[in-house]
């Protein structure tokens, strides 16, 4: 049997790499289950020991629209961009994609970190660690969306492009896994990332028209705003569940495309640095 | 058709001083850039590993070094070697947790890794929930953990606690449930790093059964233990690891014995001269030495096993009347037995101001850990030296009686032959 013949007989053949690497999808489709396990124990432990449990989950943001609602909407008087919802739900509309990708940030982030024991003990593809945080933060927005689901119904607000939900249900997931990807990977090599953290949150909560519609922003600069994955994202949620006749805006695939690289890069990026995971965490 | 399982050429693992690279601050690379911009463009390429090993000694270190073997596919393979020798960087390389340096590995199967009991238990969760985790952490499909899951619970014997957080456990169970888990994944080639040494001596005796199991139907095992009976016992071929590099590779026996000559290493140059005697008393135990029933120098005896200590001292003038005599105490300070020369062989010669004494202990009759010996003199009715806890010594276990039970702490403290006959023969057949 000659060489060629020997590695490929070979189900693992284990030699130095450098530079980019493959992302061996492939073997992360054979991890799937442990991703499911590894976000249903951050389920399980995060609500361990509280009173009202997973209730927490859609009072948090509930608790944040009525705070928005009246700072913002009442006293600072904010309009909604789409006159026929509330305030109340304008915000909550644009609260629901922000808080995921706001866990995604703070989670995903820190994530193989704090996975030191597995990384350092087990073999397994490093790529399921964040995108198992990025699933546990889904299992909430899931919730939280039939939160909205009902105040909608209460307010009497028919959504107006259902078909669309899903697009941007899947482009926030790839935004938010992009960046998790991205921060957890520098994460282990410089901790500073942990300490820019709560900054980085704020200031992207404010780039991103959570509290207030994308319309306020000048035309002219709507596609500098768009490279922001979540001005797309929040756009595209209120367009397709409150938006009655307004365009989506053609900045939207700045937002789109901006979603790709970043979920791309990060892939490969985490890929690159994988290896020096188990020496340097 | 190929019959290897494992084969490696040249697996090398430099690490930074520490054994881990220490994480970086982004400032310092950003300094860095700032300081020599170009530097990052010159094209002038940054130095290959080896390179900077060569020149940069002092920071890096080879964890593993140009380790080249072949495993065929069903054998059990025992990896040893002191702590630092490189052991556990190799089955990580193997295991694909790390990468390699150097070199190139290629592994025919698939393969389990336990390097840990226990990795991903959270403290938080039931011992079932414990078990799926563990279970899909080690690369077990949920069908398979639903189908083993009674045999788990069986084999950890904690059936009653198995919805109670693992926070609650007491530690034998935790490691019991812990190695069930482990114990029940089915690779083809299993790597196992140490994980023997939990729980008690029903359990671990139980464990090694379970490995026993493993290596007879066939699989490939590479195994790393401090523990040379279960090595033994288990590997007919074995990997003795020194500073990174393999520096044998052969029969069992022959490496474990090597392996405990290593120690002597640890004892070496520890001279008691220089230890803060009590008033009265004088420095004139220089150094206590172990050899083993070969006359070999070394730190660890087996159980059982015939053990010789040479004390070396030196006095200002020549003893009259000289005793000496080794109390041996447990870590914790428990005190086991005494051996002194005039209770058991009377008087000794008169004795010239500088010498060696050797004391020869026939038949150790001690279970297996970590003793601390007091070694004294005197002349006459005087003591003249005293030093408690002057060194230790390791007693490893070993199959003292010849019967391959292994005498383990949780039997007592001291070894003690025994005769058994059966008396009542008589009587039964009259019965």
């Amino acid at each position: 049997m000659n060489e060629q013949q020997a590695a490929d007989a070979a189900s693992v053949v284990i030699r130095p790499t450098s530079g980019w690497v493959p992302l061996r999808l492939g073997d992360l489709w054979r991890y799937r289950e442990l991703i499911y396990f590894l976000a249903w124990r951050d389920l399980k432990v995060r609500y361990k020991q509280t009173v009202i449990g997973v209730a927490w989950v859609v009072l948090q943001p509930l608790l944040i629209a009525l705070v928005f609602a009246l700072f913002f909407g009442y006293l600072g008087n904010i309009p909604a961009d789409s006159r026929n919802a509330p305030y109340v739900v304008f915000a909550f509309c644009g609260l629901l994609p922000w808080q995921l990708f706001a866990y995604a940030l703070t989670h995903s982030s820190n994530s193989v970190v704090a996975s030191e024991r597995l990384v350092t003990k087990v073999y397994f593809p490093r790529l399921v660690i964040p995108i198992a945080a990025v699933a546990s933060g889904f299992v909430d927005f899931v919730l939280v969306s039939i939160v909205l689901a009902c105040m909608m119904v209460y307010f009497g607000i028919a959504p107006h492009r259902v078909w669309a939900v899903p697009l941007f249900v899947a482009m926030e997931l790839a935004a938010a896994l992009g960046v998790g990807l991205w921060l957890s990977a520098l994460n282990v090599r410089y901790r500073d990332v942990r300490h820019t953290i709560p900054f980085l949150t704020q200031l992207w909560f404010f780039l991103s028209p959570v509290v207030y519609p994308s319309t306020f922003i000048p035309a002219e600069w709507r596609y500098l705003y768009g490279l922001n994955p979540m001005a797309g994202v929040i756009r595209g949620f209120r367009w397709a569940l409150l938006g009655k006749s307004q365009a989506l805006g053609p900045w939207i695939w700045v937002s789109a495309a901006m979603t790709i690289v970043l979920l791309i890069s990060g892939l490969y990026y985490f890929r690159r640095m994988e290896k020096t995971f188990a020496d340097v965490v | 058709m190929n019959d290897l399982a494992v084969c490696a050429r040249g697996l090398s693992k430099l690490y930074r001083i520490g054994e881990r690279e220490s994480y970086t601050m982004l400032r310092d690379n950003v300094a860095r850039v700032l300081t020599s911009p170009f530097r990052l463009f010159n094209g002038k390429a940054q130095p290959i590993a080896s390179e900077r090993a060569a020149t940069v000694d002092a920071e890096f270190i080879w964890a593993v070094k140009d380790v080249s073997f072949d495993i065929k596919k069903g054998e059990v393979v025992g990896i040893i070697g002191n702590n630092g020798s490189g052991k556990s960087t190799l089955l990580k390389i193997i295991s694909q947790i790390t990468e390699p340096t150097e070199g190139e590995a290629r592994i025919y199967g698939r393969v389990g890794s336990l390097l840990e009991v226990g990795t991903g238990f959270h403290p938080e969760l039931t011992g079932r929930e414990n078990v799926y985790l563990n279970g899909a952490i080690l690369g077990m499909r949920k069908i398979e953990i639903d189908r083993k899951f009674d045999e788990i619970v069986d084999f950890a014997e904690i059936e009653r606690f198995l919805d109670m957080p693992v926070k609650h456990y007491s530690s034998g169970m935790y490691t019991r449930l812990a190695f069930s888990v482990a114990a029940h994944l089915e690779p083809e080639i299993l790597i196992v790093d140490e994980v023997l040494a939990v729980g008690d001596a029903a359990f671990q005796k139980k464990c090694l059964g379970k490995m026993d199991d493993v290596a007879k139907a066939g699989r490939t095992v590479l195994f790393v233990s401090h523990n040379m009976a279960a090595v033994e016992h288990l590997c007919r071929r074995v990997l003795l690891m020194r500073s990174g590099k393999i520096v044998l590779d052969g029969d069992a026996r022959q490496a474990i014995g090597d392996y405990l000559s290593d120690f002597t290493a640890a004892t070496e140059g520890g001279s008691l001269a220089s230890i803060k005697r009590e008033a009265g008393l004088h420095p004139v135990i220089e150094k206590l030495e172990f050899l083993d029933r070969c006359g070999r120098r070394m730190s660890a005896v087996a159980a059982g096993d015939t053990l010789t200590i040479l004390i070396h001292y030196r006095h200002s003038e020549p003893i009259k009347r000289p005793f000496f005599g080794l109390l041996f105490e447990t870590a914790s300070g428990t005190k086991v037995f005494w051996v002194q020369s005039r209770m058991q062989r009377g008087e000794m010669p008169d004795l010239p101001a500088v010498g060696t004494i050797a004391c020869r202990i026939p038949r150790l009759p001690l279970i297996p850990g970590t003793y601390f010996i007091q070694p004294g003199c005197g002349s006459g009715t005087t003591q003249l030296d005293l030093v408690p806890r002057a060194c230790q010594i390791q007693v490893a276990e070993a199959d003292v009686f010849g019967t391959g039970q292994l005498p383990t702490e949780t039997q007592g403290m001291v070894l003690v032959d025994a005769d058994w006959d059966v008396k009542d023969a008589e009587r039964a057949r009259r019965v």
